[in-house]
């Protein structure tokens, strides 16, 4: 299975949580905390959510505020789609 | 403790409204909602949102082409149900109408104080879909914020920093009075700016047919005949959404920081409650109304409009009739219902009347009610029917009346 891009996260963003008008989320955004593109814990919920829906990869509530970052979530997907295929 | 509230009322500050913000079904933005109240335009229609056909009641007023996304932020749309969209929408204009920036303003020295009956009714309903379809993973995590009657107030106060004395009134349809009662309470307790007024709305399907239960809302399907209040054919009231928000102002701090005239002052205000039905006890609006002219230091022959409650309902009508002729004497002060244009809005409802009345002190005229064929001669009421009436207006009252037996009125009054 290939691996989860940051497109990818980018659509789930968009679609799921919206954007923040003083966000560009085609900016280098790989680094930046969650909370500085205008995302609280609640929207990491979502974002989860919909990342278990979406890619069948399921981030325990547990784990969802230690992904502070695109890149956080990124890797964590990637070595849980390993898993799964 | 009487000499403690007179003296206190002696020395408090005057509380002034100082911006308005509308989003009404038969206008958004307040001059627009306003011209077309005046021109007696209504916005009651068969309902379009959902197919209630079936329903035994099928009319409301929709706020229609109202989409949150053109006014709203798009993180603060995902989070918020509809009756927070307007709520916000509407703020926004009662700002910007009064020349207020937040940003600028000393962020505990303001308030939010909103009223909401009704809750998020179409956010409740659409995610509850979504876990009956899909499971509780499907659930948005704003379910837990957005559908509680504090939700609109905790989103006012953060979109704009307001730190002060937050807090909702949840009384239905009395409910949009109480929280200015209660923003008149905070002001005179020092915060210098409060964000007020109520917005609901609970036209989804499962929020409409939970209000078909109480048997109150009308099963005529003619959009012109059915929501007739005062009159012989009065069949119950048609459901509406959407209400007002409003600025208020410690009148003191308005003109330091240089705001135009204000629209009028919160001169008066009282709540009160119905006796247990059965108890024999007349309705507790005539007390209420003494006890708001009483709070204004007004009496009743000062008062040159009333605002009325308008159920729609033969029993309720009689009831606000009999106390309205009790205080004011039989015909004896003009009473209009602009709501029979929007429907009754619940939350929304007193404060979309309370941006009625403070806009008919300004333009010097009485919007009118319209659809009522023919007034009940006995309630002995002088209705404002059909045409807008131009009279000299100093002082306006409003009345709202909830379900269940909530009763609140206020006494606005020009300044200056």
């Amino acid at each position: 299975m290939s691996a989860f891009t940051l497109d990818q996260l980018k659509t789930i963003l968009r679609e799921g949580v919206g954007v923040d008008e003083a966000v560009d989320l085609d900016g280098p955004i790989l680094d930046t905390p969650f909370s500085s593109l205008g995302y609280d814990s609640l929207a990491l919920l979502e974002i989860a959510a919909r990342i278990q829906n979406q890619y069948g990869v399921a981030i325990r509530d547990e784990d969802v505020e230690l992904l502070a970052t695109p890149r956080a979530v990124l890797e964590y997907v990637d070595a849980h789609l390993a898993e799964v295929a | 403790m009487t000499g403690l509230a007179a003296r206190t009322a002696d020395t408090a500050p005057t509380a002034v409204f100082t911006g308005i913000g509308v989003t009404a079904p038969n206008g958004v933005g307040t001059e627009d909602w306003w011209a077309a109240t005046l021109a007696g335009k209504s916005g009651i229609d068969e309902i379009g949102g959902f197919d209630a056909r079936t329903y035994p009641s099928r009319l409301a007023g929709e706020v229609k082409d109202f989409d949150a996304a053109e006014h709203l932020p798009a993180r603060l749309v995902v989070e918020t149900s509809r009756m927070s969209h307007f709520a916000l929408v509407a703020t926004a204009m009662a700002l910007d109408d009064a020349a207020v920036d937040p940003a600028s303003t000393p962020e505990y020295t303001m308030g939010v104080v909103t009223a909401n009956a009704s809750g998020g009714a179409e956010f409740g309903q659409r995610e509850l879909q979504k876990l009956w379809r899909g499971g509780p993973r499907d659930v948005s995590p704003y379910m837990s914020i957005a559908w509680f009657y504090a939700a609109t107030t905790g989103q006012i106060s953060i979109r704009y920093g307001m730190r002060g004395p937050c807090g909702v009134a949840v009384a239905e349809q009395a409910g949009g009075l109480d929280a200015l009662g209660q923003a008149r309470r905070v002001v005179r307790s020092g915060a210098a700016l409060v964000v007020t007024g109520g917005t609901d709305s609970s036209l989804s399907p499962a929020g409409f047919v939970s209000q078909l239960p109480t048997g109150l809302l009308t099963t005529v399907t003619d959009p012109l005949r059915a929501y007739q209040p005062f009159g012989t054919e009065a069949s119950g009231y048609v459901p509406g959404e959407g209400g007002a928000i409003l600025v208020l102002e410690d009148a003191a701090a308005a003109r330091r920081r240089g705001a135009g005239r204000p629209y009028g002052e919160l001169a008066g205000y009282a709540a009160a409650f119905d006796p247990r039905p059965g108890s024999g006890r007349p309705p507790a609006l005539a007390r209420c109304l003494r006890t708001a002219l009483d709070d204004a230091r007004l009496r009743p022959e000062d008062v040159d409009v009333v605002f009325a409650d308008g159920h729609g309902t033969p029993g309720h009508d009689r009831e606000e009739a009999r106390a309205l002729a009790e205080v004011f004497g039989p015909h004896g002060v003009p009473v209009t219902v602009p709501k029979t244009m929007t429907g009754r809005l619940y939350a929304g409802g007193g404060a979309l009347d309370a941006a009625a009345a403070l806009l008919a002190l300004r333009d010097q005229v009485v919007p009118p009610t319209v659809h009522v064929t023919r007034p009940d001669p006995g309630h002995g009421l002088d209705l404002v029917l059909g045409q807008p009436r131009e009279i000299p207006l100093r002082t306006a009252v409003v009345v709202a009346r909830g379900h269940g037996g909530f009763t609140a009125v206020t006494v606005l009054r020009r300044t200056g």
